[in-house]
């Protein structure tokens, strides 16, 4: 049996980890053609701060959920949905974690070290050869624009759920929502 | 078999007494580097210039006689990405249009005892001269004499980014700079 709520530490996580994704994303994509500058470095920097950042939160997320069952999903929900998204959270989850070690490993491979907050550095896994730099980069990028496109489908299944068939799903995740009722 | 043990330990001293003779002057571009590890946003990167030119001349015997001429050419370099090749040869950074080398040229050597030294000289870059101290090691190898040193260089002093790039929260202003020279001795 599982709980009908999530718990205020898997919501907390979920909305952390969403906006950092989305922020990260966004200045990925400003930053990869600005002009060298003092800027930029430190752009690129926070960036990757941030990468690490999800990278180690979507690793707290998986150690809480397997204490704390999530949810079910709505009653008279399809099979085909139910397995879609079962499938969908899990892929999201894949996603959390490679799209950072991606960048990590591009960084590595370019001869850019990847020091978290400017003071824990991460080894290198891979040594500096700019030919792998450019694959990775290629990886990196590809990986992301695979990620928005899951994470807008995530989005808008949610509001799928909470417009068109009107259950819980979107508030149980947003508990603002369901006082402004 | 003593007559042996004789020759033998004659050879040896006369092998001692030439290595102690030599004068180590021809320096071999190919397995000499010059590099150095700047620090950006408190992450250490490698570079290195690939063109540089020794002049030398030292003896183990006589350190004191000893001297140095190095010039560099700043083109070279390799800052370690494309985007830093292009930006460091630009006004703000070396600007090698106008200032196409660095030459250091050695005033001092001095024995710190064992294989260790220390070289003062003069500094130039973009037309700043700076006193610099570089301790340093010299060890006999396979005939050869090689020679590793650096010293912290700060790029101020020497106007190397300037504007914007004079920001050391961004790119700190101490350079570490590792020259590991290899040469044969003078015949």
């Amino acid at each position: 049996m599982s709980a009908n709520n999530y718990t205020r530490t898997a919501i907390a996580l979920h909305w952390l980890v969403a906006a950092l994704i989305v922020g990260t994303f966004l200045v990925g994509l400003y930053m990869h053609d600005l002009p060298l500058s003092p800027m930029k470095l430190k752009i690129y920097s926070w960036h990757k701060w941030a990468g690490v950042t999800v990278f180690l939160l979507a690793a707290v997320r998986l150690a809480w959920r397997v204490g704390h069952q999530p949810p079910d999903l709505p009653e008279g929900m399809p099979r085909w949905q139910q397995v879609a998204a079962h499938g969908l959270h899990q892929l999201l989850y894949v996603f959390m974690v490679a799209v950072p070690v991606s960048g990590w490993l591009m960084s590595s491979a370019k001869g850019f070290q990847t020091v978290w907050f400017g003071v824990l550095p991460l080894p290198d896994l891979v040594g500096k050869n700019q030919a792998l730099g450019d694959v990775l980069q290629t990886v990196h990028m590809s990986l992301n624009f695979a990620f928005a496109f899951l994470v807008g489908v995530h989005v808008a299944a949610a509001l799928k759920h909470h417009l068109v068939d009107r259950d819980d799903t979107l508030v149980r995740m947003l508990p603002f929502l369901a006082k402004s009722h | 078999m003593s007559a042996l043990r004789i020759a033998l330990a004659a050879l040896a001293l006369a092998a001692a007494f030439n290595a102690q003779a030599a004068e180590y002057g021809q320096v071999l571009a190919d397995k000499s580097s010059l590099s150095f590890v700047s620090k950006q946003m408190g992450v250490p990167v490698e570079g290195s210039f690939r063109k540089f030119n020794v002049a030398l001349a030292f003896d183990p015997a006589q350190p004191a006689k000893a001297s140095a001429k190095m010039d560099v050419d700043l083109g070279s370099i390799d800052a370690g990405s494309k985007d830093a090749n292009d930006e460091v040869v630009g006004k703000s950074w070396f600007n090698v249009k106008a200032f196409p080398t660095a030459s250091f040229v050695s005033t001092g050597v001095k024995s710190l005892g064992g294989d260790r030294y220390e070289v003062a000289g003069k500094l130039t870059i973009k037309g700043k001269t700076q006193d610099v101290v570089a301790p340093a090691t010299f060890k006999q190898q396979g005939g050869n004499g090689v020679f590793d040193g650096g010293f912290v260089l700060k790029r101020l002093d020497f106007a190397i980014g300037e504007g914007p790039w004079s920001d050391i929260a961004t790119v700190a202003n101490e350079v570490q700079i590792r020259f590991h020279i290899v040469a044969t001795p003078r015949k």
